[in-house]
């Protein structure tokens, strides 16, 4: 292994980095973890990243595509290579940034995209390689025989990071939602600052951060405000803010969105920072927070510069470096150059010189050295390198030494020798970038700013005001004013009382502006995207080949596409792409920063509707008995029906499916039986014109209908297809009972209320859906007068008092139902609706005042049969497509009247003659099974493509009446003219049959026991 | 055009990758073109291409208001798939995947088309029906299809939702093995190569403003980057249809709709096909580079921001846990939207238009990606000849005045149903 | 999120509501002559504008009441929103800002 040996003795035998004493770590506390298999212990207030550091583990990763040892390179979310699989079993979470995890007891950790081993990675073949897999190599090759499918195996598994999930998640996940007048997004300077301000006007304050604690970039430095250490200040508003009860803080909580109407959304890790969430507790918590105002307090993140192998372990940002230091009492390496191209290397320089660490060299690109910072230079013995530039690194495993050289007067090659320093820690600033993607969400465009070298927030966009360093302020001084500044002009906005805050004194040096330098001279690998394992000459290359639109860029190379959206990179790479091009980098533009911020996790999103929570599940009122009672359900819909019921006289059951559905049709058709049909839409129509407006939205004529009276109608869309049928009953002058199909239920109630609403406001009609309220079940089968009889021993309901199509009110011991005498099974039927609370009740007196006619009841399939043999049209018919002509209900347009669909369904295409149209089919060898879905053709044999002349839509594989299969189906016109037979052909079965073509009524043609 | 090859990436390996040529050339527009074709998307640049292989006309221009597959090209998650059951779009998309078969050897460009196969779930017996019958519409049209029962997804898809507290358990479903994915900016870019080769001018950062007309013909197209003589114009702006035909008072039978799609962290390979979801409106696959890439419903209101909210998202991803509950603990690392050209009836219109020399491309609703190839072939023909090929003549724009609709779901004029 | 002000029932989410298109399509009126395209407009075409557009939607999950919105299609900002068939005053302003 190249230069491999020194550093794997290195990484064995790992120096404690921790410091004595410092940081806001919990030195009392120590934490056990884990990370591939082998045991650390950090402490309380430690990230994994930083636990890692201080127990000298500089190694933890694997890049993206030349599988480069890689380590730890920042100290936030903006991580590119410290990528780990963290838990294990159900609770395994791929890509997660140890740089963001917080530390807990027994915490596991896996290093990823690696095998064997992190050492031994074989595909680390893939970096001598590399100069065949340059950006867009694979456009360019694997266009031959076997195909792309076949090359696709081995790229997917060399591709990809972590490993997926393969089990159900234990977690829960919530939802919350909040309004507010004010949200603040991040707790640093900015936003404390601004929620003070606005908490003591009075306002409605939400303040947002990820971390932890609140204090942001604060927490990282070493900052005085009013002569003491910045955290003084930072309890001492904590605690005013705390006292507030407007005030909502919510730390561990991410912004990761910013929506339409200022709603933005973010994540609560509520539980992630523990071995696993408490039995109560959720995981995560998903918030949606409807804000008047927003301020954009979301600060900025340190860009890397770019020069040969700037991807070592030991290679990091300076701002993560002086984190380490400050934070968390960590060592990020014992011998430290810094690279920087503007005023933030210096603090990096001074913090690490404070705890011990050996600074070899400030590397500064920039011709003129800040002259405050000299007298600290000297005292801290720093040596300063103006105009010099990191030329390239060394060590594979992790840093050991860099190459220095001085830059040329314009920057584009290297005058002198490059010397050689040893060092294991190179810390590098290429300046800061405000973190402008909410702002971005929100709609707003940013603007390059050349004083900072970033695009900054551009016009406002909605209600969301940056302020800060996400707004280019990058001197603390400007965040506490800018914070205060627009929360004040906010609340005054909002009526509120404006209140004051002195803002402290801060101890910051001026600041000198940055010089920008975007790439440095040089041959070896230069990452731009450390993730993606994009590199400099893989932008020159994207530029030489024309995708020089940074969208193309983007695409062709990669770039900013890992997990981290290029948060430290895409800047960079288009900055290089804009010299390629010699033009500014505002022309260029940038790329559209897209939700989420950070990644966020799917099962935040679905919150608790999962497993059979996914959708509710509606149930009638007789759900119990059915289920106590042999029913096997069937979903119809989000309904549960029962499908038929096994014979509950004898357990276990002797009964199979088809001899249960045998028995039921039988029972219907010969003796009585009973049907749970509450799940039909009930619509309740009330008002004078309620005639009027019916007449409109069925096709045949309803003025006439009595009072007491049901009739049958079909709608249209106004497209003259069919949309809808059912029946509708007047039961008063002016009150109507409509039923829909269970499917079209809510469908048919919006249809109505927008003509109510919007096209017929005259109309003095009301609607309302009754669905729920009542319960509703068929009693049908010769023997059904005699059972209801029985249960209205007062009433006469013999064929002259309650005849075919009426309605009757009555009650039924005690209990007001309604009883439509409308048949869907082609014999004597009466539908009994009673209120819901009641329908149990009725649906056990129905079945025991049966009793003596072997009354049982029958489920959807027994109903389905019975429906295909009276030929009646169901959802499989009714698939939107339809003319009523097609259905055979021609018969039921009014051309007396308009109605909803009479001025289309007469256009050309829907009159066809050779429109396939609703047939019976009965196959000629009666044994034979016709799937519904198979298709007519004239001719079984014919190779593709064969033409179609219509479809089997429903299906009976056996009519208990008949005695032999019936289907429903479509044909074509001119066939239906022409021929008496046609094939139903199943090639997904791989069947075929021959069908005679019938008229669509099987059953009593003549609908005689429907009248008697 | 140097050609692509293994070979080349070699010998330019040890060059440092410093000869290779632009892909497509940065032409300044000329004052007059045979055909403007409207939209640097894969549909334009396919119709640019086929025009000039096909038809040979060589005078082309194809102006786009941005970059070259910035819109819904590069916006989609990649599906390709001819699984239709009405016979107007069962061939015309069948015609589009036999292109797909052949398309990186025809552009010399890798479009990664992975013949993965595309399964579609169903969860109940009325579903088992819908895909019988388009299943076996499919096979009579000489399309490939297979019905899968619950056994058979369970050894091919382990992973989805096969368990006990499953709302609603899959039934079986219906697999198009030649169905798959390809690379969609690959796409554009192979299109754009092979077609500036072929001596196309394709022009970016170019929007149309506005349009010249005398008689019933277009005779200038005013631009950004100045105005253009036409002979002939083609349409191919799918999301943006609604806008462009209003600056020549053209109202079409479209509404413009958000659709948002999704892509996950990368991981090593955990999902090898295409699955769509059937109680729900959901459909995901893997990328080459490991994101899993998802997608839903549009977001239901007229759009033209390439963004929508969070509503919508939630219930995307509710309906993939019901389908894959392992995905809980993945996260979204991304999600952007798409315009798209809803249309009345959820099928493409491609054709003449009432305006002699413009043609329309438009309507493509969810389906535009997998129609690329197609969708050139077919514009291209009707472009040349003034008339339809055989297999859009179906898809014309009359269709709707005659009652002809082309109507997969049967949910009738309200585009956002479809 | 769209926050839609119903005017029954003040601001309120979009997922609380329906969205049912064009506000502008007026059904012809029965008593006219059949005109074919007049009623293919009212079903079929839209103006579909890049801009504010006059839309219903119905307040499903509330007072059910169809409520016309002005919104812009390229930001989502909504301008103004009333009953169906009110003649709503477009804030000129919010107009420009938005676009």
């Amino acid at each position: 292994m190249k230069k491999g040996s020194s550093e794997v003795f290195s990484f064995k035998s790992r120096r404690q980095q921790r410091l004595d004493d410092g940081g806001q770590i919990n030195r009392l506390e120590p934490i056990n973890f884990t990370f591939d298999g082998k045991k650390f212990t950090g402490f309380e207030g430690d990230t994994l990243a930083s636990a890692l550091l201080a127990n000298g583990v500089r190694l933890v990763g694997r890049s993206f595509k030349y599988h480069r040892p890689r380590g730890i390179y920042s100290a936030g979310i903006e991580e590119p290579n410290a990528l780990v699989a963290l838990r294990s079993g159900d609770r395994h979470e791929p890509n997660t940034r140890a740089t963001a995890v917080e530390l807990f007891p027994g915490l596991e950790a896996k290093s990823q995209n690696r095998w064997p081993n992190l050492l031994l990675d074989y595909l680390q073949i893939n970096n001598l390689l590399s100069p065949f897999l340059s950006a867009g190599f694979y456009y360019k090759t694997f266009m031959g025989l076997p195909g792309w499918h076949f090359y696709e195996y081995f790229i997917r598994k060399a591709a990809g990071m972590g490993d997926g999930t393969k089990f159900k998640d234990p977690d829960k996940y919530d939802k919350k939602h909040m309004h507010c007048d004010i949200l603040i997004v991040g707790g640093g300077p900015t936003g404390i600052a601004a929620a003070v301000t606005a908490g003591r006007a009075g306002a409605r304050v939400i303040l947002l951060d990820n971390h932890p604690t609140l204090g942001g970039q604060l927490n990282g430095e070493l900052f005085f405000l009013d002569e003491k250490p910045a955290h003084y200040w930072i309890e001492k508003c904590v605690e005013e803010l705390d006292d507030m009860e407007h005030v909502t803080i919510a730390t561990r909580t991410s912004a990761f969105g910013y929506y339409d109407s200022d709603v933005v959304n973010a994540i609560e890790s509520v539980s992630d920072h523990l071995p696993e969430p408490p039995d109560y507790q959720c995981r995560q918590r998903l918030w949606q927070i409807r804000a008047k105002r927003v301020i954009l307090a979301t600060g900025a993140t340190e860009r890397p510069l770019v020069f040969s192998n700037n991807d070592r372990p030991g290679v990091m940002l300076a701002s993560a470096a002086r984190r380490y230091v400050n934070q968390y009492a960590v060592r990020p390496g014992n011998k430290a150059v810094i690279f920087t191209n503007n005023d933030d290397g210096y603090k990096t320089a001074f913090d690490l010189a404070r705890v011990g660490i050996e600074v070899v060299a400030v590397v500064d690109s920039r011709k003129k050295i800040p002259e405050h910072f000299e007298k600290e230079l000297n005292e801290k013995e720093i040596e300063v390198i103006p105009r010099s530039v990191v030329v390239d690194t060394h060590g594979y495993f992790g840093l050991n030494s860099v190459e220095i050289g001085t830059l040329s007067q314009d920057g584009k090659t290297i005058e002198s020798n490059p010397f050689i320093v040893s060092a294991d820690l190179l810390a590098v600033s290429g300046g800061w970038s405000p973190n402008v993607h909410l702002y971005c969400h929100s709609g707003g465009k940013p603007v390059y700013n050349d004083a900072v070298e970033a695009f900054v927030p551009g016009a406002l966009s909605q209600n969301g005001h940056s302020a800060g360093a996400a707004k280019g302020s990058f001197s603390l001084n400007d965040c506490l004013h800018e914070g205060h500044d627009i929360a004040s002009t906010l609340v005054k906005a909002l009526n509120f009382e404006s209140a004051k805050q002195i803002i402290p004194e801060t101890n910051e040096k001026n600041i000198v502006p940055i010089e920008a330098l975007w790439r440095v001279p040089g041959k070896g690998k230069k990452f731009v995207d450390l993730q993606d394992d994009v590199t400099e000459s893989d932008i020159t290359l994207a530029h030489r080949e024309g995708y020089v639109s940074v969208e193309h860029l983007k695409r062709y190379t990669t770039l900013g596409m890992g997990t981290d959206q290029g948060k430290t990179s895409n800047l960079n790479g288009q900055a290089i792409m804009a010299q390629e091009k010699a033009e500014p980098i505002e022309k260029i533009g940038t790329t559209t920063f897209r939700p989420p911020y950070t990644p966020i996790t799917m099962g935040t999103l679905a919150g608790r509707d999962i497993g059979l929570s996914y959708k509710h599940t509606r149930r009638s009122a007789m759900h119990n008995w059915h289920k106590q009672n042999g029913a096997i359900f069937v979903e119809a819909g989000q309904w549960l029906r029962p499908q038929y019921y096994l014979d509950e006289l004898e357990q276990p059951s002797k009964e199979n499916m088809d001899t249960a559905i045998n028995r039921e049709v039988q029972t219907v058709r010969t003796s009585v039986g009973l049907v749970d049909v509450s799940t039909l839409g009930k619509i309740d129509i009330q008002g004078k014109d309620s005639a009027e407006f019916l007449n409109r939205v069925y096709t045949n004529g309803w003025t006439k209908l009595p009072i007491g009276k049901a009739r049958y109608g079909i709608m249209l869309r106004e497209d003259g297809l069919v949309f809808d049928d059912g029946t509708t009953s007047r039961l008063d002058e002016c009150h109507y009972f409509m039923t829909t199909t269970t499917s079209n239920a809510a469908a048919v109630l919006s249809h109505m209320e927008y003509y109510l609403q919007v096209q017929w406001p005259d109309l003095d009609v009301k609607v309302t859906s009754v669905t729920e309220q009542w319960a509703a079940m068929a009693l049908a089968g010769p023997k059904s007068r005699e059972v209801l009889s029985k249960l209205l021993p007062t009433r006469n309901v013999d064929n002259e008092s309650f005849p075919f199509m009426g309605v009757r009110e009555f009650d039924i011991e005690g209990v007001p139902a309604r009883i439509f005498r409308i048949s869907f099974s082609g014999e004597l039927s009466y539908e009994i609706n009673v209120p819901a609370d009641f329908g149990e009740f009725i649906w056990q007196r129905v079945l025991e005042v049966g009793r003596t006619y072997n009354i049982r009841p029958y489920g959807t399939e027994a109903m389905g049969i019975m429906r295909i043999e009276k030929g009646h049209v169901a959802g499989p018919e009714l698939d939107g497509r339809m003319t009523a002509a097609d259905l055979g209900l021609q018969k039921l347009l009014s051309t007396k009247k308009d109605f909803i669909g009479s001025k289309m369904m007469d256009r050309e295409g829907l009159k066809d003659k050779n429109r396939p149209r609703l047939v019976g089919l009965i196959p000629v060898d009666k044994t034979s099974r016709v799937k519904s879905g198979a298709i007519l053709v004239k001719d079984p044999t014919l190779a593709p493509p064969v033409p179609k002349l219509g479809h089997v839509s429903s299906s009976a594989y056996l009519s208990p009446t008949l005695g032999h299969p019936i289907s429903l189906g479509f044909v074509s016109g001119d066939i239906i003219e022409t021929s008496k037979k046609v094939w139903a052909v199943s090639p997904l079965h791989n069947e075929s049959h021959e069908l005679e073509i019938t008229d669509p009524i099987f059953y009593d043609q003549k609908s005689e026991r429907l009248h008697d | 055009m140097a050609k692509y090859s293994i070979f080349n990436i070699i010998r330019n390996a040890f060059n440092g990758d410093k000869s290779w040529a632009r892909v497509w050339r940065d032409p300044e527009p000329k004052k007059s073109y045979d055909v403007i074709i409207i939209g640097a998307g894969g549909h334009g640049l396919a119709s640019a291409f086929y025009l000039a292989k096909n038809h040979g006309i060589k005078n082309i221009a194809v102006l786009e208001k941005g970059y070259l597959g910035g819109g819904n090209t590069g916006r989609n998650t990649t599906i390709v798939r001819s699984n239709y059951m009405l016979d107007e779009n069962a061939h015309f998309y069948e015609k589009s995947l036999q292109l797909w078969e052949q398309l990186s050897s025809e552009l010399n460009y890798n479009v990664m088309f992975s013949q993965r196969g595309v399964l579609n779930l169903a969860h109940n017996d009325s579903q088992i029906d819908a895909i019988t019958r388009r299943g076996n519409t499919m096979r009579l049209n000489g399309i490939d299809a297979e019905l899968l029962d619950a056994k058979q997804i369970r050894k091919l898809m382990p992973y989805l939702d096969f368990s006990d507290d499953v709302r609603f358990p899959i039934k079986g479903g219906l697999l198009q093995r030649r169905g798959g994915t390809a690379r969609h900016d690959a796409v554009a870019w192979g299109l754009a190569r092979a077609a500036d080769s072929l001596g196309v001018d394709i022009i970016q950062n170019c929007e149309v403003i506005g349009f010249e007309e005398s008689g019933n013909k277009i005779t200038t197209v005013k631009t950004s980057r100045g105005n253009f003589n036409c002979g002939k114009v083609g349409f191919a702006v799918a999301g943006n249809t609604g806008h462009l035909a209003s600056l020549i008072n053209l109202k079409l039978p479209i509404e413009s709709h958000v659709l948002q799609a999704f892509v996950s962290e990368p991981l090593k390979p955990m999902i090898d096909h295409v699955v769509t979801f059937g109680a729900g409106h959901f459909y995901i696959s893997q990328s080459d580079k490991g994101g899993l890439v998802f997608g839903g419903d549009i977001d239901m209101y007229n759009s033209y921001a390439q963004k929508g909210n969070l509503p919508l998202i939630e219930e995307v991803v509710t309906a993939g846990l019901a389908m894959i509950p392992s995905l809980s603990r993945l996260r979204i690392t991304r999600h952007w939207g798409g315009v798209m050209d809803m249309s009345m009836d959820g099928s493409p219109i491609i054709g003449k238009s009432p305006i002699d020399n413009l043609y329309l491309n438009c309507g493509w609703c969810y389906g535009g990606f997998k129609a690329t190839p197609g969708s050139g072939w077919v514009f291209a023909h009707t472009i040349a000849n003034d008339e339809p090929h055989n297999l859009n003549k179906g898809l014309n724009l009359e269709r709707f005045k005659k009652g002809r609709m082309v109507d997969e779901r049967g949910a009738g004029p309200f585009p956002n149903r479809h | 999120m769209l926050i839609i002000n119903c005017p029954l029932c003040g601001p309120r989410d979009h997922a609380e509501f329906t969205y049912i298109g064009d506000a502008t399509k007026n059904r012809p009126k029965s008593d006219d002559i059949s005109n074919d395209d007049a009623w293919y407009d009212y079903v079929y075409l839209r103006d579909n504008p890049k801009g504010l557009h006059e839309e219903l939607w119905q307040h499903s999950f509330g007072c059910r009441c169809f409520v016309k919105v002005v919104r812009n299609t390229v930001t989502h900002q909504i301008i103004a929103t009333g009953m169906p068939k009110e003649d709503l005053i477009l804030d000129e302003k919010g107009f420009e800002r938005s676009v």
